[in-house]
């Protein structure tokens, strides 16, 4: 089922178009890799979903139901790119405040903020001041600050810059789970080797349009460029064949890239009746990175100034 | 409505709890009450304070016949007789004399004549001034003698004249006070003034510092700008009421501690005040003037044009701090032009305590941006009411207005960084349909 739905949304600035007809869904319980180059639109789509912005046109559904910023703000989390919290305020009532705003009672707001905050080992933060924090620090309170409500939808913004190994791997925990509990969960990052990690579902948005949807595995099937990696010792005379191209010769290793009429056994066929020993053959398939690349620079990276009429 | 009351509790108890602002509420009448006793002290004490001034006085003119009238507790005159100028110049001073004053032979018959006081030290200002008035005195005495007329007599003939104002009104006959008026109006007006100006950069520093803190974008996703825009101005605005509660509170319980205190200085007032009858009928005068003003009309307006003043101007600053960033400079330029009708508020105000009822004093009070602080040097005169209500019903529409425009500006400034925007484009945000 879907949680969210975005339908034909457009949000137009003065001198640009941010969000250009825009629409997809994202199903319950799932971590969906929101994509793009900078100033592709990520942002403003974020701040429409999460009710900051009203779109000019086109609507959104939550939980089957019309989006209400006013009632659905409460069951959203939203962990910005750029941080912030009040730098004086004394954390542990800075993460009460913020939660009661989400519409929390102040008893259940204490409960939760205590739970969070001895899970990730953060209780002797309470009397302190963001403004003590390190950057690493500040970020995972951040993050507790945004699941604090037990939000059914959580967005995150680039949740792991600036976190160690050891802090980014306690959150990628949790994210996996919050959506098995059954969260939704958006998030949005140019690392494309933590979207192969832990996103479903992506879509790929580039100068206000969506340039691709679908899942990880879905995606890199689209993309495959049929290429196999073949692990055996090959001499040069053997590959001078019309069944394949070879895209790059190693001494233990070759790719080779199949025309669409060549099947991967006539290729195995081939290379066993030339007595050829095969320690391996698999199908290599594009990483998000580079499908990333190769979409984005099709269309110029950076978005031209224009004006509307 | 229960968020927006949680951001007014944030705001509030934030600064409340701050030491500076125990300082400012507590410290600042403190220190002003604290003062005005050292000077009410030293006033009052007439022996102590400064030494008294020995004074001898060779006399060839017969001036004083032997006898000086003298008013100044801190001279003492001593007339010395048998000597020339020239002689008890080398002595008075080891005589124990601070000075020796010499009036030759021929002053008084002279319309201008110059005496020459003799000190090791140079005399202060008001000292020779008081000695000139003895003399003067003494001249006049003995001039009017010389000329056959009684100088009680001539006393009584140049008793000075006091004005008193009556205003006529439908109730009836009352006096007009208005010294008392125009100390209550200025005192007024330039509180507000005050007030606005401290109070609304204290809603664009906080709003700037959201911004520049980057919790704003967490903020607008659990409440509406509007909401985090009202609930800071009313927070701060509750700060500034509460820090007048305090100082009413304190100059209340001043007003009963000081007599606890300092016993003896009320009992020196009293004393003070039972000598001079001047002074009785000053106090009694203020008292009165007091009473006669509507204290109640006044607190009421005071509250209401500081309450409606602030939201008015308090929303326009929550708008310039919401579209500058990190640039202090950048929010000067925006903010002197919001300034200058509070400035001209305040220079249309020390008209008006002057001419309540001018035309520009009239216009300034009913304007909206500068009503707050020009009705306040009014109200402690008797104005038409029709002119404070539509004065009232002015400021509601403006602040009404105000913060509309402003919430626009407000909700898309918050969310943009870099540049700052121009005006036009401002104007644009704050009339655009969401």
């Amino acid at each position: 089922m879907d949680f969210l739905s975005l339908h034909h949304l457009k949000k137009y600035f003065a001198d640009q178009k941010a969000v250009d007809d825009i629409s997809f869904n994202i199903s319950s319980g799932s971590i969906f890799g929101l994509l793009g180059p900078n100033g592709a639109g990520k942002t403003t789509l974020i701040r429409m979903i999460t009710g900051i912005f009203y779109p000019d046109h086109g609507h959104i559904d939550f939980n089957g139901q019309r989006f209400n910023p006013m009632v659905d703000s409460t069951k959203i989390g939203y962990m910005p790119e750029e941080r912030g919290l009040y730098k004086k305020m004394k954390i542990g009532e800075q993460a009460l405040y913020l939660a009661q705003l989400k519409g929390m009672s102040k008893s259940d707001a204490m409960e939760s903020v205590k739970k969070w905050f001895v899970k990730f080992e953060m209780e002797s933060w309470w009397n302190k001041k963001v403004e003590d924090l390190s950057k690493g620090m500040s970020q995972k309170l951040q993050f507790v600050i945004t699941v604090l409500h037990n939000p059914q939808l959580i967005i995150l913004d680039e949740p792991f810059s600036g976190l160690d190994p050891v802090n980014a791997n306690l959150i990628k925990e949790e994210i996996f789970t919050l959506a098995k509990n059954g969260a939704t969960i958006i998030f949005s990052t140019h690392r494309m080797e933590q979207v192969e990690e832990i996103c479903d579902h992506i879509v790929l948005v580039n100068k206000g349009n969506k340039i691709l949807d679908g899942t990880v595995h879905q995606v890199k099937q689209d993309y495959k460029e049929n290429i196999y990696k073949l692990g055996a010792n090959v001499i040069a005379e053997q590959l001078m064949t019309g069944l394949f191209e070879v895209v790059k010769y190693e001494p233990n290793q070759l790719l080779l890239k199949l025309p669409e009429y060549t099947t991967t056994n006539e290729v195995l066929n081939y290379f066993i009746n030339h007595q050829v020993k095969i320690n391996s053959f698999n199908e290599v398939l594009p990483s998000l990175n580079d499908i990333f690349i190769k979409i984005v620079e099709d269309t110029t990276a950076t978005r031209k100034f224009e004006s509307i009429q | 409505m229960h968020k927006i009351a949680l951001i007014i509790k944030r705001e509030y108890f934030i600064r409340v709890k701050k030491k500076s602002f125990l300082l400012t509420t507590i410290g600042v009448p403190l220190f002003i009450i604290g003062f005005y006793a050292i000077i009410i002290a030293i006033s009052l004490d007439e022996s102590g304070g400064s030494d008294k001034n020995k004074i001898a006085v060779v006399d060839d003119a017969q001036l004083f016949n032997g006898k000086i009238e003298n008013a100044n507790p801190n001279i003492v005159y001593s007339i010395i007789k048998n000597e020339t100028e020239s002689n008890y110049i080398k002595k008075y001073q080891k005589a124990g004399y601070d000075a020796f004053l010499f009036i030759p032979n021929d002053s008084v018959a002279k319309t201008k004549s110059i005496y020459n006081l003799h000190s090791n030290t140079s005399m202060n200002l008001p000292l020779m001034s008081s000695i000139e008035e003895t003399i003067n005195e003494a001249i006049k005495k003995k001039t009017l003698i010389a000329n056959g007329i009684n100088p009680e007599a001539f006393q009584k003939m140049i008793h000075p004249v006091e004005l008193e104002n009556t205003v006529d009104t439908e109730t009836g006959q009352k006096k007009s006070f208005a010294d008392v008026a125009y100390g209550v109006s200025f005192a007024c007006g330039i509180l507000i003034y005050m007030m606005m100006l401290i109070y609304g950069t204290q809603v664009m520093r906080g709003v700037t510092e959201e911004k520049t803190n980057r919790i704003a974008e967490v903020m607008v996703s659990s409440v509406k700008p509007f909401q985090m825009m009202m609930g800071k101005i009313i927070g701060i605005g509750a700060v500034g009421l509460t820090q007048f509660a305090v100082w009413i509170f304190l100059m209340f319980l001043m007003q009963m501690a000081i007599p606890l205190i300092f016993p003896d200085m009320m009992q020196q007032i009293n004393n003070a005040s039972t000598t001079s009858s001047e002074n009785i009928s000053m106090a009694s005068n203020i008292m009165q003037g007091l009473s006669s003003l509507h204290l109640g009309k006044i607190l009421f307006a005071f509250l209401f044009y500081f309450l409606g003043g602030y939201l008015t101007y308090a929303s326009i600053f929550a708008a310039i701090g919401s579209v500058v960033s990190e640039d202090q400079q950048e929010a000067q330029q925006l903010v002197f032009p919001v300034m200058m009708p509070i400035i001209l508020g305040f220079v249309i105000m020390t008209k008006a305590v002057n001419e309540p009822n001018s035309s520009l004093a009239v216009f300034g009070s009913i304007f909206p941006l500068t009503s707050p602080i020009v009705m306040m040097g009014r109200i402690a005169y008797d104005i038409p009411s029709w002119q404070i209500v539509v004065s009232i019903l002015c400021l509601i529409c403006s602040f009404l207005f105000f913060t509309w425009i402003a919430g626009k500006i407000y909700r898309t400034g918050i969310l943009l960084y870099g540049k700052k925007p121009s005006w036009k484009e401002m104007i644009k945000w704050a009339f655009a349909k969401s």
